[in-house]
């Protein structure tokens, strides 16, 4: 006989053939990380089933390598394994593809054989499904039962289950269907698979779906279906490929000893040769006086049987849960809950109230405040007295325990805030971009993937003898490390005990990036996840130093607002009385906003008492119906002002120019090279979402910047066209900015067109044209132009491109003189009107609203004026910067943080698209010209995403931070 | 601001100046011409999570791995307590082009800050007269030795691939590559070994050394690896990827050093017809190229001369396997060398290549990851994976992608032998 079997990352299959090859056993079975004693267990049970002493095995399996190596077995690779199994069993077909717990892949069989994996990104995979169940509270099931009754599709990030989550979090606080959720992850899975593993390659023909997700979930196969426009084939046993090829692998295989594989298996310990830590507790007295001291910050939790005389309401609606706080005069708590909002954050809070009012007749809310995700909604709903932002909250709360707090680091479920304190303002805050590794929810994620509560989960931390150094990075690449651990023989004690460890590293290294110096002698730690004494040592080992935990670690957000509600309460609290409450009704319905061409899918909350809330919306049109103001934003004049470049006919017929990259500031330069050549030149603005998912799938490189893979849209969209010719060139060299090192263009800028030109297989349809080309040098330019594009237009005369150059020339010097004027009128104006000036610094891309996610125009919502990097001068000496200063684009960084550092009412915010390597250098940089200044620095990360929350809250703590900033100023 | 800390000339009296390791080969003999010119050098050999640890503490953490690493090396080494801080030094390459590495420098002065050793000079090792540094100059002779040690040590790293995979007695090669690197750096003390024909006569001495390592005849998969050029030839990159192959009974193969030198010259030649320049600076330029050039054929002809060794092809016909798929203007990090390589590997009959590259690296979207499509639709048999190294990638998910190619490529050997 023979047996194959696969263990993957959350599971363990076998398939056990007879001599015929013919399946006569099969399981399934979770394995919890203990591989070892599922592989015993499965052993024992095949032996003892069918009497057997000896048989021909082999292991495949992600999990697999490590046992195998051990038990001196063969190893198939998984993906092969499948193949072989495919050969075996299925009739011919073209293409695989199978999801896995944490692995995606697409197996091409016909022309040529080709094998693709997920790299490193778990997004899209069972892990992911997983975790968005646990997200809306279903289980696996439900969620296939759920997405049966969809009714629309929302656009979920597909590139990462982090910014999935980031996505569908915001979508379940503004109360969304879960219905139509559920169909929206598969779709996003469907989309994650295609896009991230196709890469340019058709899947067509006959497509067999394999692995757990895709043979649970019925939705899901429809979804690929739906996505791949073909009707998949869904084989049985279709759990079981890898398991089956194993066994059909094992045929060539000597026979083995069942005993003496049980004993090998149980012998394999791994003897701990992984890197480990030193333990955080060395015995039960330390971890006695440790929670001794930590017992000491408290603020008094009365929680009377009844409440009764004033009291303060403070609500604080977080991504992942509800914290309500009552305080009464003294500050002391009353009545507080702590819950997980479930995605539904509405009606937790009108079940709260109701039963507070209904059992306190003679409690009396004399005001109410509330934050969070949630801030705005709650205080519609429930007409709560005030809103402040969650940074405001968290220092209000920490004052109450540190007066002279210095550092505050909150971890919560989803996100990491620290803030810094100078002279009793926040002087600085982070939060964790776009990346949730580090926080609450992904120790959850764990231990519930390993079937432990997670308070259980932390305890067995407390004394684990050999904690696993798990570095601090991603999520994702920590699922692997945790399997890399397991396989080298690590217990779930270390293994918890290393993911308390990495949650703080990621914390410190990767989010504040700073050493304990810099955060100041008194700190304060709150947030959930510091409820977890293993974090909490952790932290304190790391940072070598102790730190204060509030015994309410978890509510402060919410204690803050009741204390700012106590602080700024005047006259009777606005809150909702108990008989509105009882006629309290919420009715939800989407919209597409058509007010501008973001087109947003606003959420329409209308309640009971004709009030009604709006979310989903990128700026305040639809709330305000004020326009904003445009006028003081230069990212719609400059977007105004391409858009007057228009396409005019001539001799030479048309010619398509991508606008993404760099051709959002070229394009005056090359628009008017074409037209005065007699070219009629064509361009889309702002691709839209549609563009860019039919476009995906020729991206080759899935990390890539957001904006590089606009440039796939941007093409597809001239294709759709029917544009004759395609220009696009690769420019090296950037024109020279004043004092800089070199004149570089970003590798990825300057090259684009290469990629374009090797992947693009619509490219076909047309001429594409993408020379080396520079413009620092006229003459040169004159000339390799002309070579480049003689051997297409050849009645094409030099002096014709002379003059056509040098229109070219004055157009661009024309260009970015006027964004420079622009520039000086909107700060003379604000000046005048005495508003705040922020330098929202980024590329010449960033202006499409599409990678900037309508940024511009939700920060001039909130009264301030706009001005981008090229709108400064940039005059500042290269030496005292500390890098070397190469690149165009982002020497105007550098000379735009020079001109701002000392300029009262002016103020940077860095936009910063994920993967941008070298902003890697520029921010740091650009951070220290501002922090040298006494200026905040602000960064926003963007992404596919398209949640606004997160900078929501950092822009607010930024302008509250300024006016505390000022007041005190001015107090002085 | 901080200011630059100068090595000055005082100092190259009694400092020890630290390099960070990439290839063992190589730099050995890079190490022992510094010490033959008087200078106290240190190659760095210390691993372990310690080295990835400190770059994490020190360096953006966003910021390429190879950074990461090559400053965590050097941090942790200065940490270890075995240098005197007031007397140590490090050194640094730094290549001016258009990615990220050409700020390596300043990342490595902003962490010696941050870990409070702001004392410590850095020396940067350039051709681009970037940074210059009084106290390290290095003397004709020195260069031309430098210039050797690379070419000695292309020859070595070659032969010992090609005998590693079939030698009947295990370790044979790698002592050959010990002894002779031993031999060449004493040699170079007394100024020999580095002159044109002294050249030619060592190059064919080793090559007919390797030729005597007894060899198995059976036939093995064939392994290319290419990439960033530091993950590609540094162990502590690549997750010691080189054993892991040889575990695994695989023939490697490396793309030498001396290819990304002529790739770095001729860059010049092509920015000059592209971009136009100076004439007196290309014919300079083209005058370092012919040289270049001239030692590239040597190691050639040694082969090709002497044995029945694979004979390494040329620049040359690099450049024209290159422009099949990509630009030769494409010039950033590893640029269009990264492309060629993978086209010639395949031509070589090493249709098995494995694309090492830091996670996110700039330039590697498009001349790695961005021309694979491109060169498989030339030959559908090609079979490329790439792999991202990243302080948090494990190893396990590395070599599991890695046993897929090899699978494959197994099999298509399998065949080729039945066949």
């Amino acid at each position: 006989m023979y047996l194959g079997i696969d263990i993957g990352s959350t599971t363990i299959k076998c398939a056990l053939l007879n001599e015929n090859k013919e399946l006569i056993y099969k399981s399934y079975e979770r394995h919890n990380c203990q591989v070892n004693d599922a592989m015993v267990k499965l052993l024992t049970l095949i032996k003892e089933e069918f009497n057997l002493e000896n048989i021909q095995m082999a292991i495949s399996g992600s999990a697999g390598m490590g046992l195998a190596e051990a038990v001196n077995l063969p190893f198939i690779q998984e993906v092969y394994a499948t193949r072989v199994a495919a050969k075996e069993y299925l009739d011919n077909p073209d293409c695989i593809i199978e999801l896995g717990g944490e692995d995606a892949k697409i197996l091409f069989l016909t022309d040529g054989v080709e094998v693709r994996m997920n790299g490193t990104c778990a997004g899209g995979t069972g892990a992911f499904i997983d975790q968005m169940a646990q997200l809306l509270n279903v289980d696996v099931s439900e969620l296939n039962e759920l997405s049966k009754n969809h009714e629309k599709l929302y656009t979920i990030a597909s590139r990462c289950g982090v910014f999935a989550k980031s996505d569908i979090q915001p979508l379940i606080n503004q109360g969304a269907r879960k219905e139509d959720l559920a169909c929206s992850i598969y779709h996003a899975v469907a989309n994650q698979t295609i896009s991230g593993l196709a890469q340019g390659r058709d899947i067509a023909g006959k497509v067999v779906y394999l692995g757990g997700p895709l043979s649970f979930n019925s939705e899901l196969r429809k979804a690929f279906d739906e996505s791949l426009n073909l009707e998949g084939i869904f084989p049985e046993n279709s759990l079981y490929f890898v398991a089956l090829g194993a066994a059909l692998m094992a045929i060539k295989e000597k026979d083995v000893n069942i005993d003496h594989i049980i004993k090998l298996t149980k012998e394999n310990t791994g003897a701990a040769n992984y890197h480990s830590l030193p333990p955080l507790f060395e015995s039960e007295e330390e971890y006695a006086e440790f929670k001794k001291r930590h017992d000491k910050a408290k603020v008094n939790i009365l929680n009377p049987e009844i409440i009764e005389g004033p009291v303060y309401l403070g609500i604080d609606a977080g991504s992942t849960t509800l914290k309500v706080v009552l305080i009464n005069e003294k500050q002391e708590i009353v009545y507080s809950h702590y819950q997980s909002n479930l995605g539904n954050t509405l009606s937790l809070v009108l079940e709260d109230l109701k039963e507070l009012y209904s059992k306190n007749p003679n409690m009396q809310i004399m005001s109410s405040c509330a934050t969070g995700y949630g801030e705005d909604l709650i205080k519609a709903a429930f007409k709560v007295d005030m809103g402040v932002v969650e940074t405001m909250a968290h220092f209000t709360a920490a004052k109450k325990f540190m007066p002279d707090v210095d550092f505050i680091i909150d971890i919560g479920g989803q996100d990491i805030k620290c803030f810094k304190i100078r002279n009793g303002s926040i002087d600085n805050l982070f939060l964790n971009e776009a990346c949730s590794s580090g926080c609450g929810s992904f120790l959850q994620t764990f231990a519930s993937a390993l079937n432990y509560s997670i308070e259980d989960f932390a305890k067995l931390a407390l004394f684990a003898k050999h904690p696993v150094d798990l570095g601090s990075r991603c999520t994702v690449f920590m699922n692997s490390s945790v399997k890399q651990a397991q396989k080298d023989g690590a217990g779930i004690e270390d293994i918890s005990a290393g993911l308390s460890i990495s949650v703080v590293k990621n914390a410190l290294y990767k989010v504040i990036r700073a050493s304990a110096q810099d955060l100041g002698k008194n700190i304060i730690v709150q947030g959930g996840t510091f409820y977890n004494d293993a974090v909490l040592r952790a932290f304190e080992m790391e940072l070598n130093t102790a730190v204060v935990r509030p015994n309410i670690a978890g509510l402060m957000g919410a204690y803050g607002c009741a204390l700012y509600a106590m602080e700024n309460c005047d006259g009777p609290s606005t809150i909702i009385n108990y008989e509105e409450l009882c006629a309290f009704e919420n009715s939800v319905r989407q919209v597409k906003c058509g007010l501008c061409n973001n087109h947003c899918l606003l959420t329409v909350h209308s309640f009971g008492n004709n009030s009604r809330f709006i979310s989903g919306n990128r700026c305040d049109r639809p709330i305000s119906n004020k326009h904003g103001s445009d006028d003081l934003n230069i990212y719609e004049y400059k977007r105004q002002l391409l858009k007057d470049l228009k396409p005019l006919e001539g001799k030479r017929g048309k010619i398509g120019l991508p606008m993404a990259l760099n051709m959002y500031e070229m394009y005056p330069f090359w628009h008017r090279f074409f037209t005065d050549l007699g070219f009629e030149v064509i361009t889309r603005f702002e691709a839209n979402m549609q563009n860019f998912r039919k476009a995906q799938n020729s991206i080759p490189s899935d990390t890539i910047c957001f904006p590089a893979k606009m440039v796939h849209a941007a093409i597809y969209s001239l294709l759709d066209e029917h544009v004759p010719y395609i220009f696009y060139p690769c420019m090296t060299y950037n024109i020279k900015e004043e004092n800089t090192d070199n004149n570089y263009n970003c590798p990825v800028v300057a090259y684009y067109p290469e990629v374009i030109e090797a992947n693009v297989k619509r490219l076909e349809e047309t001429t594409f044209i993408s020379p080396m080309i520079a413009i620092n040098n006229r003459k040169v330019f004159v000339n390799k132009m002309y070579e480049a594009l003689k051997p297409y237009f050849d009645d094409l005369k030099l002096p014709e491109l002379i003059h056509a150059a040098s229109g070219a020339y004055k157009a661009y010097d024309d260009h970015l003189n006027k964004i420079e004027e622009k520039g000086r009128e909107i700060i003379t104006r604000a000046e005048l009107m005495d508003k705040e000036i922020i330098v929202l610094a980024g590329r010449p891309y960033h202006i499409d609203p599409l990678i900037n996610h309508g940024i511009d125009k939700l920060l001039a919502s909130y009264d301030v004026a706009i001005i981008s990097e090229d709108a400064v001068e940039c005059g500042f000496n290269k030496d005292r910067l500390e890098v070397l200063n190469q690149w165009s684009y982002h020497s105007r960084l550098y000379g735009a943080a020079h001109y701002i550092k000392d300029k009262e009412h002016m103020n940077l915010v860095q936009l910063v698209s994920f993967g941008c390597g070298i902003d890697a250098i520029t921010t740091d940089e650009v951070r220290e010209i501002l922090e040298g200044h006494g200026k905040i620095y602000t960064q926003l990360k963007i992404d596919e995403i398209t949640n606004l929350g997160a900078i929501k809250i950092r822009f607010r703590s930024l302008l509250t931070a300024l006016k505390q900033k000022r007041s005190k100023i001015h107090d002085k | 601001m901080t200011n630059k800390i100068v090595f000055t000339k005082e100092m190259a009296k009694d400092y020890t100046i630290l390099i960070p390791m990439m290839c063992p080969i190589h730099f050995e003999l890079v190490k022992n011409v510094l010490v033959n010119s008087r200078y106290k050098v240190e190659l760095l050999t210390n691993t372990g999570p310690g080295v990835v640890e400190a770059g994490l503490k020190y360096v953006h953490n966003d910021t390429c791995y190879p950074a990461l690493l090559v400053i965590g090396q050097m941090i942790n080494a200065l940490q270890s307590g075995n240098y005197d801080l007031n007397k140590t030094a490090l050194i640094i390459t730094q290549t001016g082009g258009g990615c990220r590495a050409s700020n390596y420098i300043y990342l490595l002065r902003k962490a010696l800050k941050k870990a409070g050793l702001e004392q410590i000079p850095v020396i940067s090792l350039n051709f681009s007269g970037l940074d210059s540094q009084p106290g390290f100059k290095l003397d004709i002779k020195s260069l031309r030795c430098l210039l050797a040690a690379l070419v000695y040590g292309d020859l070595l790293m070659d032969l010992s691939n090609q005998c590693k995979a079939y030698e009947c007695q295990k370790g044979e090669s790698m002592a050959l590559v010990d002894a002779w690197v031993q031999k060449l750096s004493a040699e170079f003390k007394n100024g020999k070994g580095i002159g044109r024909k002294e050249m030619r006569e060592r190059l064919k001495a080793i090559t007919l050394d390797f030729a005597k390592i007894q060899r198995q005849k059976e036939k093995k998969v064939k392994v290319g690896i290419v990439g960033e050029i530091y993950i590609k030839y540094s162990s502590l990159g690549n997750n010691n990827l080189e054993d892991f192959l040889n575990a695994e009974g695989c023939e490697i193969k490396v793309p030498g050093i001396m290819g990304f030198m002529l790739y770095c010259i001729y860059n010049s030649i092509e920015d000059h017809k592209l971009y136009g320049g100076k004439w007196l600076r290309l014919q300079i330029v083209k005058i370092a190229y012919k040289y270049v050039l001239g030692l590239e054929k040597m190691i050639i002809d040694a082969i090709k001369d002497n044995s029945d060794f694979e004979v390494p092809s040329s620049f040359d016909n690099l450049i024209k396997e290159a422009s099949k798929v990509i630009k030769i203007g494409t010039k950033m990090g590893e640029g269009w060398l990264l492309t060629g390589e993978m086209m010639e590997l395949n031509a070589a009959g090493f249709k098995n290549i494995i694309c090492t590259q830091p996670f996110g690296c700039l330039p590697n979207h498009i001349v790695g990851k961005g021309m694979i499509r491109k060169i498989k639709q030339l030959d559908p048999t090609c079979n490329i994976v790439p792999i991202d190294y990243d302080p948090g990638a494990s190893s396990v998910n590395q070599q599991n992608r890695i046993k897929l190619m090899l699978a494959v490529a197994k099999e298509s050997l399998e065949n080729e032998n039945e066949a």
